[in-house]
């Protein structure tokens, strides 16, 4: 690494203060006020507050409804990021085979990453929609009766697509790059050492992509425990019967809606502690393991 | 074991002009064939067509007796020997090994036996359990070889695969190849654009130049009568002098000097000469004079660089003797090498 020495001891901090009290404000700040909260318990109407130690954590992992939320979680995390990787990693062996024409999917597919998550949100509530929705009108003649506010695995299949759908774009971009750095000749070693392309892809393209997709996973697990708040927000709500109410969304629910501020902070220090720990991994593992 | 034919075999890129074209070559079973030729001029790409990896758009190879152009590379019998070497990074130099084997249904038991075989053979027997990338260039390469050679296919492909170590590196692999090759006796097209690395390894050489077969034979009668200008400036180090002259009832002659030929008819040709086969002379009448600009020491012997009439010619003299600034020179007269000068065609 280079090292620039500089003169003034004052000019270095000097330099770093904006993006320090942005850190600051907008991070440290919250993120000490919510464990500070996740201690304290507020009264019905908020007159009085007072210190309760652990409880609010006790009370959480005693709540049905908690135990259910990281359940939910657990189940759409995994299942956008299978879903998002696995369409991308085809999307982009599909491409790395092109030539020509590879540049004009490579912009189609990126385009669904620029849009808001919100807007993506009522698009697909739109799409989904049981009385006007183009989805459950064609299922309709499969004889699948589609309604996602009343049956709980209709709403997960939808929040899933939902929130899929724009982490393709990503996840295809980092397997196309992750493909493009294989030697050509990797490959076609293969073939003469009697590899067929579904051999090749298991034997040698796969584990050579492992750090971009161990990379993938943990910035998509990460993706759906927060980004998705506007998916769920503008098509479920977590509901029906809570089969769609994921973490980051109950702390919202029971913090705004609900004005249970200690529980809620209790929850959002549990997210960020996951948080912290799956960068962690990322981190030791991407630097340590992941390389061949 | 087998004999590989190509018959009128050409190349045409998708949406590009011709990348080798009309190219016949028999190879011997057994026999170390070299194909070189300046970056660009199709080598690979004919290797490649041999190996399967690019399409055949025009004629027909033959590996044995078999017609090979729709045959998938597993399926040709051959090894190829990439430039990059092409080692699975993520496998074991023992899983590099016997991948290709393990594919084909090969008995555990007869994996450990070729794969040990070989690691003796090439002597990377305490590297089988590292990483490629825990290894040197020069280690990487037995590797890449290794892999070939546990096939024990019909033919082994090299394509450059010397290109990535240093000089004297390159020397000594050079020669255990050729002794690898005499020993298995195995077909073995190799690609190159070394001229010296073509010379010694090649049992027969093909000259190729863009895309086209300028010459095939063994090293020295290449070296020896060079087919056409390109050729003779190709093989050989110094290279060739090549002199503008006209040919003049049995004479040549190159501005105001004149030499004597064996070849009727007049016109303006190509003269080749050797620089190792210009000698000093005295007293000559018809000496060739050459006026000396700067001179390289090699040891043994020099390189005089200098002009004759106007025109760049190189000569090798021995060290040991003294220049002036002006040299008298003659060769034989076999050593005269005429091209047209137009087509660049052998006359004599
Ligand atoms: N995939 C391709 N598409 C279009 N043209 C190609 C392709 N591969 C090679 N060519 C062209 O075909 C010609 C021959 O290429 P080739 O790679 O066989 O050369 P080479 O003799 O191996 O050169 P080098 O010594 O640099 O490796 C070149 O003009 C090259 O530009
Ligand atoms: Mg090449």
């Amino acid at each position: 690494m280079k090292r620039t020495i500089f003169g003034n001891q004052l000019l270095p901090w000097l330099l770093l203060a904006p993006q320090l009290l942005i850190t600051a404000v907008f991070f440290l700040w919250p993120a000490g006020q919510a464990i500070w909260q996740s201690f304290l318990r507020e009264d019905a109407f908020g007159l009085k507050t007072s210190f309760v130690g652990l409880l609010n954590y006790r009370a959480l992992f005693n709540d049905g409804d908690y135990v259910n939320a990281l359940g939910v979680t657990l189940v759409f995390s995994v299942a956008v990021a299978a879903l998002s990787m696995g369409l991308a990693l085809l999307f982009a062996l599909a491409v790395d085979r092109m030539l020509k024409t590879a540049n004009m999917y490579t912009t189609l597919l990126v385009w669904p990453y620029a849009v808001a998550p919100a807007i993506a949100g009522i698009l697909w509530w739109f799409i989904f929609n049981p009385t006007i929705g183009i989805l459950p009108y064609l299922l309709d003649f499969v004889g699948y009766d589609w309604n996602h506010s009343l049956q709980s695995g209709d709403a997960m299949v939808l929040v899933v697509i939902a929130a899929s759908w724009k982490q393709v774009s990503y996840n295809f971009l980092f397997f196309v790059a992750g493909l493009q750095s294989i030697p050509q000749s990797l490959r076609e070693a293969a073939a003469i050492d009697g590899a067929g392309p579904v051999k090749r892809f298991f034997t040698i393209t796969f584990p050579l992509l492992t750090p971009t997709t161990f990379f993938l996973l943990v910035v998509n697990v990460v993706y759906t425990m927060f980004d998705t708040f506007g998916v769920i927000d503008a098509t479920t709500q977590g509901g029906p019967a809570q089969s769609t109410n994921i973490l980051v969304y109950k702390v919202f629910k029971d913090g705004f809606l609900g004005l249970n501020l200690g529980s809620s902070a209790a929850q959002s220090v549990i997210l960020m502690g996951i948080v912290i720990v799956l960068t962690i991994i990322q981190f030791r593992y991407i630097e340590r393991r992941v390389q061949y | 074991m087998a004999t590989i034919t190509l018959e009128n075999v050409g190349k045409t890129y998708p949406g590009g002009a011709a990348a080798v074209q009309g190219i016949n070559i028999a190879i011997q079973d057994g026999e170390f064939l070299v194909l070189v030729g300046p970056s660009g001029c199709g080598k690979s790409t004919l290797l490649r067509m041999v190996a399967g990896l690019e399409t055949i758009t025009e004629g027909t190879v033959r590996i044995g007796d078999r017609v090979v152009n729709q045959v998938e590379p597993a399926d040709r019998d051959i090894a190829m020997v990439f430039q990059n070497y092409a080692l699975y990074p993520h496998m074991s130099v023992r899983q590099n090994l016997a991948y290709g084997l393990k594919n084909r249904g090969t008995p555990a038991a007869e994996i450990t036996r070729r794969v040990d075989e070989a690691a003796d053979i090439l002597e990377i027997r305490p590297y089988l359990d590292r990483k490629p990338r825990a290894l040197s260039g020069g280690q990487r390469q037995r590797v890449a070889m290794g892999r070939a050679i546990v096939r024990e296919p019909a033919a082994f492909l090299f394509d450059e695969p010397l290109s990535n170590l240093d000089a004297k590196l390159r020397v000594t692999m050079r020669g255990e190849i050729r002794l690898l090759q005499r020993r298995l006796g195995t077909t073995s097209i190799y690609v190159t654009h070394d001229q010296m690395e073509a010379m010694t390894l090649a049992d027969r050489l093909v000259v190729l130049n863009g895309g086209r077969i300028e010459q095939i034979g063994a090293p020295l009668e290449v070296y020896r009568r060079p087919a056409s200008a390109f050729v003779a400036a190709f093989i050989g180090s110094p290279a060739m002098n090549l002199l503008n002259a006209t040919l003049d009832n049995g004479r040549l002659r190159i501005g105001s000097a004149s030499l004597p030929a064996d070849v009727a008819g007049s016109g303006a040709v190509t003269l080749g000469i050797r620089p190792e086969d210009l000698r000093r002379t005295a007293g000559r009448a018809d000496a060739l004079h050459m006026s000396v600009d700067y001179v390289e020491e090699l040891g043994a012997t020099r390189l005089v660089h200098g002009r004759l009439e106007g025109q760049k010619l190189v000569c090798t003299l021995s060290a040991d003797s003294t220049l002036g600034d002006m040299l008298a020179l003659e060769a034989d007269a076999g050593a005269l090498h005429l091209f047209d000068a137009g087509t660049g065609a052998r006359i004599n």
